[in-house]
């Protein structure tokens, strides 16, 4: 459970990232972080294992203020999984790159060896276990990555932009990943600015813009509302773009989903019918 | 580190920023020549002042103060090991000598650093490069110059996220013996190190999509003009190289002692 | 008039154990805006690297089969010659750019080629004006946004004025709002200067109503080409995993559903008057 109070955060550049947020999420919640590049998402969720401390305010982790803990302690808990996978990946061999965590957080070798096991095969990368990480494509590594994240089980999964660079079924695999790894009482929370993937999952989402958050709630109803989009400058889903030029029509305009819209459209016609 | 932040150049410009580096350079060797010759006290103190309207009209006070203060360790090094030394060798007559020897030694070294500072914080990289092309160093090395100088912010942050990224997998940096600190930098380097190797591939790449190598006779945007400023610097520059041999062979220099209490030891 | 012409071209990177590229034969009209798309690892990129001679001259390796871009046979000329005719910007903006202000990387190529200061002025002016960063000139790359950087990468390729422009994959790094800000920008190249287009991307809902011509590769070869609105609506499109918009994703799902639109839209916007036309009967 995380509890964030009212912090503010300003880079040694003098960038000011964050003036004030706060926000609570709980266990087994799956959020979706968006708006645009620069308005602090990534900021925000580096307060969350302590990577960046605020001057003012307080970031809670199950109760424990993260300007007493260390980092790695943190990690135990909330794990992270940054953008570009080439900024972890170092060891010889997957096995030793999924390995690392678990031997800084203490785990004994035959948990380790059983860890190591169960990620390989969750992220389908038995066959590539001996084989060194840099040898692998784009999407492998990325892989790699993630699985090196899950190994030590954190309750809390952070992802930072993981749909950059990825093809439409990657996407669709990733995803299906996130909600399954949700569903197993994960708490996720996935930093991205791709609105059709959020669409498609429909979380809550917590939408920020030049360091604040401007709204917490239901994808559809955060995604769907013009002023918002305005506001935080970000581009609706294309199904929901679609039914903003039919409003004046009578048709709802927070729509996010294909099959939804199937449904809208035919009973429209079908009521223009009678 | 903050002797280095002494010669990093900021965005300003000032009359001094926008001389041509080849004539600054010009005048920091003459400086250092001038410096070199001396071994008193008094000269390198006129130096030392002749210096600080450059720093005045260039508007970098504090971070040339940055500078001395970096280098106030050196300073009292040389000056220390100057006086012990001389003392344990009598190479110099009396106590009062080897002191202003050794103070000159040590102003001679905060003369330089002066110089160089100045030098350094009135001379953007893009300036410097381009001075260095006219002065026909070969493209590759100024390029290679300005395309690492460009970087380094770039690699600092990325040095950073790696940071962050090995840290939240509970890699902790400030831990445990010296050994093992430095095994501690692996996960560190080794990204950091094929971060790199990847980033000159694809900047190869876009270099040859951009005609690399395409002629010899490479041109440039910008051309480096003298104008009078310059030709008034190189003046100076002269007169002082001129009037520094000249004091040297032909003017006695009172030693400091003749304006302090005697010192006999 | 095709202003690039392959046939059966085949390619392995050095070390390979197999081509990236095989038996590849298309056809670019001039003027044209060609979308390449397919999953990751298809060959797209390496189709690019062709058209302006970093394959073979760069990479090395063995390049079989024939490839004819602006007339030129690309084995034949080495890259700075390719360069003048094909630019190329890349998918990281940061790596695009070396020098320490906007103005002098946009002249980076020209300075190459070794034109004259008064014209290379002008150049400069002008691709900075295209690509709408004038008032950036001055500064250095790493205070720019990435969208910046990219106008820059893309300004920087424009100076040299060549024929064709590929950009492969511009917007991985930009958020939505930034990826149409480019593909405005690019397709504005393509009207006012009649620059031949080609992108690579993932993002076809945001870059489909541009296209005149779409690609699709898989595994090195090519598997579907044509026409935007026709290979959305194909079967192997779907299977192959590319992509879609989702416009055609509704199209698609409605018709089956007995209500046909007027055709298969590929921008909201079309959906929007598409729909409209029916659903005001």
């Amino acid at each position: 459970m995380i509890e964030v109070k009212d912090i503010y955060f300003t880079y040694p550049t003098g960038v000011e990232a964050l003036k004030g947020v706060s926000l609570n999420i709980g266990d087994g919640e799956f959020v979706a972080v968006m708006g645009q590049n620069g308005a602090g998402k990534t900021t925000l969720v580096k307060h969350f294992n302590g990577l960046l401390k605020s001057a003012k305010g307080v970031v809670l982790v199950d109760g424990v203020c993260t300007r007493d803990v260390s980092v790695a302690k943190l990690a135990r808990k909330v794990g992270f999984v940054f953008q570009n996978p080439d900024h972890q990946l170092f060891s010889e061999t997957v096995e030793e790159e999924i390995a690392f965590a678990l031997r800084n957080f203490g785990f004994d070798q035959a948990t380790i060896e059983k860890r190591v096991t169960w990620a390989l095969n969750l992220l389908d990368l038995t066959e590539y276990r001996k084989t060194s990480p840099f040898m692998l494509s784009g999407g492998e590594r990325k892989r790699v990555a993630l699985a090196s994240v899950l190994a030590w089980d954190p309750s809390v999964v952070i992802l930072d932009e993981p749909t950059i660079g990825q093809d439409h079924r990657q996407k669709e695999n990733l995803r299906q990943f996130i909600v399954q790894l949700n569903g197993q009482g994960k708490t996720v929370v996935v930093v991205t600015h791709d609105v059709e993937f959020v669409a498609e999952c429909n979380p809550r989402v917590v939408l920020m813009t030049a360091g604040k958050v401007v709204a917490d709630g239901e994808a559809k109803k955060i995604l769907t509302d013009t002023n918002l989009a305005l506001t935080a400058s970000i581009v609706p889903p294309q199904i929901t773009q679609i039914f903003l030029g039919l409003k004046d029509l009578g048709l709802p305009s927070d729509v996010i989903d294909v099959s939804e819209s199937k449904k809208i459209l035919l009973d429209y016609l079908g009521a223009a019918k009678h | 580190m903050s002797v280095f932040e002494g010669f990093r150049f900021r965005h300003v410009t000032s009359l001094i920023h926008r001389l041509d580096p080849r004539v600054k350079f010009l005048y920091v060797l003459a400086m250092f020549v001038v410096a070199i010759i001396f071994t008193e006290f008094l000269p390198l103190v006129v130096l030392f002042f002749l210096q600080i309207p450059f720093v005045i009209v260039a508007g970098v006070k504090r971070e040339w103060l940055r500078s001395l203060r970096g280098a106030v360790f050196l300073v009292t090094m040389i000056f220390v090991f100057n006086f012990v030394f001389g003392y344990f060798y009598h190479t110099y007559p009396t106590g009062a000598a080897l002191l202003e020897y050794s103070l000159a030694m040590a102003l001679r070294f905060l003369v330089l650093v002066e110089s160089f500072s100045v030098f350094f914080l009135t001379t953007s990289p893009d300036h410097l490069s381009l001075a260095l092309e006219q002065s026909h160093v070969p493209y590759e090395f100024t390029f290679a110059f300005t395309t690492a100088v460009r970087f380094v912010p770039v690699l600092a942050e990325e040095a950073q996220t790696i940071m962050d990224a090995q840290k939240a997998r509970g890699l902790e940096l400030e831990r445990g013996n010296f050994l093992k600190r430095v095994r501690n930098y692996i996960p560190i380097l080794i990204p950091l190190i094929v971060s790199a190797i990847r980033r000159s591939l694809e900047l190869a790449e876009a270099m040859e999509s951009r005609a690399w190598g395409a002629t010899k006779k490479r041109t440039n945007l910008y051309v480096l003009k003298m104008r009078l400023g310059d030709v008034v610097l190189i003046v100076l520059s002269i007169i002082l190289i001129v009037v520094g041999v000249y004091v040297h062979y032909y003017v006695s220099i009172p030693p400091l002692s003749r304006f302090l209490p005697p010192l006999s030891f | 008039m095709a202003i690039i012409e392959t046939n059966a071209l085949t390619y392995m990177y050095p070390g390979g154990t197999k081509p990236s590229i095989r038996d590849v034969s298309l056809s670019i009209e001039k003027g044209k805006f060609v979308i390449l798309t397919g999953p990751s690892g298809c060959g797209k990129t390496t189709l690019c690297r062709c058209f302006n001679g970093l394959i073979p001259h760069f990479y090395g390796g063995d390049l079989k089969g024939e490839l004819q871009v602006v007339g030129l046979k690309v084995d034949e000329h080495p890259i700075y010659e390719m360069a003048k005719q094909v630019g190329l910007v890349f998918q990281n903006p940061e790596n695009q750019l070396f020098a320490l202000s906007v103005e002098k990387d946009v002249a980076f190529g020209l300075e190459n080629l070794g034109m004259q200061r008064d014209e290379m002025k002008e150049r400069v002016d002008w691709a900075l004006q295209m690509t709408g960063i004038d008032e950036l000139r001055d500064r250095a790359p790493h205070e720019l946004s990435g969208g910046q950087q990219q106008r820059v990468a893309i300004a920087s390729v424009l100076a040299m004025q060549p024929e064709i422009m590929i950009f492969d994959e511009p917007t991985s790094f930009l958020d939505p709002l930034g990826a149409q800000k480019i593909f405005e920008v690019i397709n504005e190249l393509k009207n006012k200067l009649g620059i031949t287009v080609i992108l690579v991307e993932h993002r076809l809902d945001l870059a489909s109503k541009y296209a005149d011509q779409v690609i699709i590769m898989d595994e090195g070869k090519i598997v579907l080409d044509g026409e935007p609105r026709e290979i959305f609506n194909s079967e192997t499109a779907w299977l192959l995993g590319v992509g879609v918009p989702k416009a055609v994703r509704l199209w698609n799902v409605l018709q089956e559903n007995g209500l046909v639109l007027k055709g298969v839209p590929v921008s909201s916007e079309e959906a929007t008057r598409f729909l409209r036309e029916v659903l005001k009967r």
